[in-house]
């Protein structure tokens, strides 16, 4: 149910790709709420209203989310009639998302479809005219999120979340057959065994919960070695993955002066791209340190990106430097890639689709098959923790609701534990109920009294 | 009988009209109760007990807003017993079993001599409106009866048909003819009915049971009557007792399902999922061994027993034969065999929180013609039904208990917003505000209501403001108080709870589970000190404190989202308003709104189909 007085949040650029992307959160907390979770010269509530301000969003540990602009709107002057501020981060789905979970742990709730736009009606910024296109998009915006989060909701997450519900469901009947039916000739489950099914269903929600927020993917980019060759054409693939979309690059030093880290966000997903660039040395020494500086790269990557001139089709495979770095690739769990460059002195044009394996033929001074890798790099991350490794929350209105279900839960077992009377128990079940219900459909009443029903002889 | 001076005709003197028909008159209406044997007010058709879960939570709050049930409960229980002791309060309800014969005549006792309020022996066949609002009725003598407002209370009897077997019969109730004609006058008049089902068991003489082998279910040695009016019930209480079916019984019913009027599909009406008959539960619980009976008897001085547990449909001599294969029924002589009952009903959905139905102006419908079961259910309709139509004659706000307050105020809600389809029976789990609405805090919630409408005395009500004042001055004392270690040790070892070593504020002691208040200040300590005495002396001043001290945590919670609650319940939506003109709602929505008619954004969003997009929708739309 909507509440017209607390601080929203929510994602305002529209979803997908972009250069930048907008946080609004908009109520009377809106600056406190910023402040808790944007590090910069001035504290937002002191700033005046409409002034933009550099500085960084940090995470609970004070580690580095995105570097932002943030501009303040004072109340009335702004969109919503209320206090309002805008975090403008790098685009990009996960730095998005976790900008906005960020907010939202420091006490914002996430806004329903539409609710900025109803808060500024209600607040009287737009005039009764503009109800009814008001109302449209409330209605249009729910349904598309209704529809997202359906897709998103398919597979084994659905499954999960699914199973804990239909388990509190089972326990808040079971809690409800004591207490409506007390008289009835029908077996009560015992407490210890009623804890035990609660706490495997708490531990669940906290994987699902942990599945977001600690997920190394999604606070740390993926990390990609690119190694091969001095004259393979590292540098200039790594420029051409950059490409137009340098929004997020900047130098970070790397563990050794002559590595650099460069970051770029593929399709939402951002990779940290480390070039062990710079080598000036006697071509054996070159390859010598290559291959062992690759491998201590790779010890610590994601993926290795290996770049090979095309040049060298014919004879691949018989290297030293590439057996090694398989060898590596294979003991640390990094998954290799290889990138036959420079198509284009070659060919006429570049295959664009992998032969097998994780194949690619790119021209890194022209740019074709650029986009084919980088799709490849896409999938081969956030397909396999989709689909594959393990059940993994990406959208901030599950984990919202998951969140607020963890707590009220939580609430519930100690009541358990603490030995009181099952209606105690079942008004924080209820809440947990109704917040997983956010993300499967509501729970309701009649649901509970039909599990009961159907279970338990009941008829004094 | 008088033409031309009643203000309100209530149809129907069971549970519900009695309650309608007494606090209309209560509010100086002239009110004419309609009903077809006059012998029969106030009947128990079915169970001769009043309360149970949830159901006595019911009746302590028709009696905290002047109602009747409590004190006929009171006046004529044989046993009474606190369900649910042993877990918290919320969930305490009282139950008792009453003589049957001897609550029906009490109950006609307070309508006969209740002023204002005349009684007709008759059956109304029919409605007469003018511009849409009740203009009288037309009774099977052939009388016109004109009147401002009608309140129907039909129970079992719009066109019931009893069945026992393949034999039916028609007729409301044993031995009574059912109510034909209004049925058509409704539907006439636009009302869509529907159809449900109902049963009973087989009554037996309490002189063929062997006792000897059968477990003994005794009253509470010191019983709580239902009325907070009431000091004091019977200590002379009667017994039930417990047995229970066998492999044996269950094959002797099967050997009569050819002929079961449920199983024939004779019966189309839908029957209640939690009082299944006997020979449902063997069907869908195939493999449960035995069914507990309860030998209920049905008073002091008759022999007949009423065998809660068994109400079947099956043919009488299956019924007996079944019944003598059960331990103590072994020579059971049966008085009158169970049956199955099916009667119209009116879906709920066609009247509003007042219990006035859309379609006609000053009609209004209580108890089982909205899909409901039980006495307590009817009763708890009947006085809201009584008091609006009261308030209707007299041109005042109309009287609407919301879900935060009252169980009555969940029932009535449910039934509008969900609708049923199966009879509507109280649990304490359909209350999301359970906590609060407890049958101990009834009068603390509600009786301000009986006494705004003249239905509670005003020294009653006196006696209530004293006893607030009381718990008032005992919870502040409870939450200053510090308590040394020496005051309190020894007893908190005696009850198992850890000692303390500095002093600790009282409150934070009565929060520990096995730590009682009213033990607490029974201790010398606290009577050398500045306790308050008169407040300490009050067992039920005692008994608020202490939970609301107790259980203060989980009771701020409830109370937040009763806030939430309560702000959405506050945003009216205007009587009439077309749901169709907000284009943006979702066609079912638009639907189902314009169906239930909600008054409120709160009562809006319970209606099942309604999405809280559509809320959104219409909160911008009616702001």
């Amino acid at each position: 149910m909507l509440d017209n007085n607390d601080t929203i949040a929510a994602i305002s650029t529209p979803p997908g790709e972009g250069g930048i992307s907008v946080i609004r959160i908009s109520g009377a907390n809106a600056f406190a709420v910023a402040d808790h979770v944007f590090l910069g010269r001035t504290k937002l509530c002191e700033a005046p209203s409409h002034t933009a301000h550099f500085g960084k969003i940090v995470d609970e540990q004070g580690g580095l989310v995105d570097e932002v602009v943030v501009v303040t709107f004072r109340a009335p002057g702004s969109y919503t009639c209320e206090d309002v501020v805008e975090i403008s981060c790098h685009g990009g789905y996960l730095v998005t998302q976790r900008v906005l979970e960020r907010s939202l742990s420091a006490g914002a709730r996430l806004a329903e479809p539409g609710e900025f736009t109803k808060r500024a009606f209600l607040n009287g910024r737009l005039d009764l005219s503009q109800a009814e296109a008001v109302a449209d998009l409330i209605q249009s915006q729910s349904d598309a999120a209704y529809r997202s989060s359906v897709r998103q909701l398919s597979g084994e997450l659905s499954r999960k979340i699914k199973g804990v519900r239909d388990e509190l469901l089972n326990l808040a009947s079971l809690l409800e057959l004591e207490l409506d039916f007390s008289e009835e000739d029908v077996e009560f489950a015992n407490r210890k065994a009623l804890q035990t099914r609660l706490e495997d269903a708490i531990m669940t929600v906290d994987e699902l919960l942990a599945s977001y927020s600690v997920g190394r993917v999604y606070r740390e980019g993926v990390r990609v070695t690119i190694a091969g060759k001095p004259n393979a054409g590292k540098s200039s693939l790594l420029n051409a993955i950059l490409g137009d979309n340098r929004a997020i690059v900047s130098e970070i030093p790397g563990t050794t002066r002559d590595t650099i880290s460069e970051r770029v966000s593929i399709k939402g997903v951002l990779f940290r791209l480390t070039d062990t660039a710079g080598l000036r040395e006697t071509v054996d020494k070159i390859e010598r340190e290559g291959v062992e500086r690759a491998k201590k790269e790779a010890k610590e990557a994601d993926i290795l990106l290996l770049v090979m001139d095309l040049s060298e089709h014919d004879y691949n495979g018989t290297e030293p430097l590439y057996s090694e770095l398989e060898d590596v690739c294979a003991r640390e769990g990094v998954k290799l890639v290889r990138v036959w460059n420079k198509v284009d002195l070659y060919r006429t044009e570049a295959p664009r689709v992998p032969q097998n394996g994780y194949i690619f033929y790119v021209s890194a001074l022209h740019g074709d098959g650029i986009d084919s890798l980088k799709n490849g790099l896409f999938n081969l991350v956030l397909g396999e923790n989709l689909n594959e490794s393990s059940v993994v929350v990406t959208n901030a209105r599950h984990r919202d609701a998951l969140s607020r279900a963890r707590k009220s839960l939580g609430y519930a077992l100690e009541t358990l534990e603490s030995g009181k009377s099952g209606e105690f128990v079942a008004l924080d079940l209820r809440s947990g109920l109704n917040a997983l219900g956010e993300i499967t459909g509501e729970i309701t009443t009649e649901d509970i009294l039909n599990n009961i029903f159907s279970r338990f002889c009941i008829g004094k | 009988m008088n033409e031309g001076k009643y203000d309100i005709i209530v149809i129907g003197a069971g549970h519900a009209g009695i309650e309608a028909a007494l606090s209309a008159a209560r509010m100086d209406c002239q009110v004419l109760l309609m009903t077809m044997d006059i012998a029969a007010i106030g009947r128990m058709s079915c169970n001769p007990a009043i309360g149970g879960t949830a159901k006595g939570n019911l009746v302590r709050e028709i009696d905290a807003l002047g109602g009747e049930m409590a004190k006929i409960a009171d006046a004529t229980g044989i046993q009474f017993r606190m369900l649910n002791k042993s877990k918290g309060p919320a969930v305490w309800s009282p139950r008792a079993q009453n003589d049957r014969e001897a609550y029906s005549v009490e109950a006609r006792r307070h309508v006969e001599s209740q002023a204002n309020l005349h009684i007709m022996q008759d059956m109304v066949v029919q409605l007469f409106t003018e511009g849409g609002e009740v203009a009288g009725v037309e009774t099977a003598a052939g009388i016109r009866i004109p009147c401002k407002a009608v309140v129907i209370s039909s129970g079992t009897f719009l066109n019931g048909v009893m069945h026992t077997g393949l034999k039916s019969r028609i007729g409301g109730r044993f031995n009574e003819p059912p109510a034909i004609g209004l049925t058509a006058s409704l539907e006439k008049l636009g009302f869509v009915s529907g159809r449900l089902k109902t049963g009973t068991p087989p009554r037996v003489d309490r002189r063929s049971i062997d006792f000897s082998q059968l477990e003994e279910q005794p009253g509470d040695q010191d019983p709580e009557p239902f009325s907070f009016q009431t000091l004091e019930v019977t200590k002379d209480q009667v017994s039930c007792f417990l047995t229970y079916t066998n492999q044996r019984t269950h094959d002797m019913l099967r050997t009569g399902f050819d002929k079961s009027p449920m199983f024939t599909g004779l019966i189309k009406g839908i029957g209640p999922r939690y009082c299944p008959s006997i020979e449902d539960k063997i069907v869908r619980f195939a493999d449960k061994g035995r069914h507990q009976i309860f030998l209920e008897p049905e008073g002091r001085d008759t022999n007949v027993v009423y065998v809660n547990g068994f109400s079947t449909s099956l043919p009488a001599e299956i019924q007996c034969e079944a019944m003598k294969t059960v331990p103590g029924l072994e020579h059971v002589e049966m008085l009158r065999p169970g049956y199955a009952v099916e009667y119209d009903f009116f879906p709920p959905h066609q009247v509003k929180l007042t219990l006035e139905t859309h379609l006609v102006g000053g009609l209004f419908f209580a108890g089982q013609i909205n899909g409901t079961s039980g006495y307590e259910e009817a009763a708890g309709q009947g006085i809201v039904a009584g008091i609006n139509a009261a308030l209707r004659v007299k041109g005042e706000n109309p009287f609407v208990l919301s879900r935060a307050e009252a169980y009555i105020g969940v029932l009535i809600d449910d039934l509008v917003n969900k609708g049923t389809d199966e009879p509507y029976r109280m649990f304490t789990s359909r209350a999301e505000y359970r906590l609060m609405l407890r049958q101990d805090n009834a009068d603390r919630r509600l009786m301000k209501y009986g006494r705004k409408y003249g239905l509670i005395p005003s020294d009653v009500y006196d006696s209530l403001l004293e006893k607030e004042r009381y718990v008032e001055t005992l919870s502040s004392y409870v939450d200053a108080k510090s308590v040394p270690p020496a005051a309190v040790n020894s007893y908190l070892e005696q009850v198992g709870s850890a000692p303390i070593t500095e002093n600790e504020k009282l409150s934070q002691l009565v929060k520990r589970q096995d730590v009682s208040l009213s033990d607490l200040l029974k201790l010398e300590y606290f009577r050398s000190d500045s306790l308050p005495m008169e407040a300490a002396a009050r067992a039920d001043v005692v008994r608020q404190v202490e939970i609301e001290t107790k259980y203060a945590g989980y009771m701020a919670r409830q109370f937040e989202e009763i806030e939430r609650f309560e702000k959405f319940e506050s945003m009216q939506i205007p009587d009439g308003f077309d749901f169709r003109r907000v284009k943006s709602l979702s066609t079912e929505a638009t639907e189902k709104l314009n169906k239930v008619k909600p008054s409120s954004i709160g009562q809006a969003s319970r209606i099942s189909g309604v999405s809280p997009a559509d809320i959104s929708v219409l909160m911008v739309y009616l702001h």
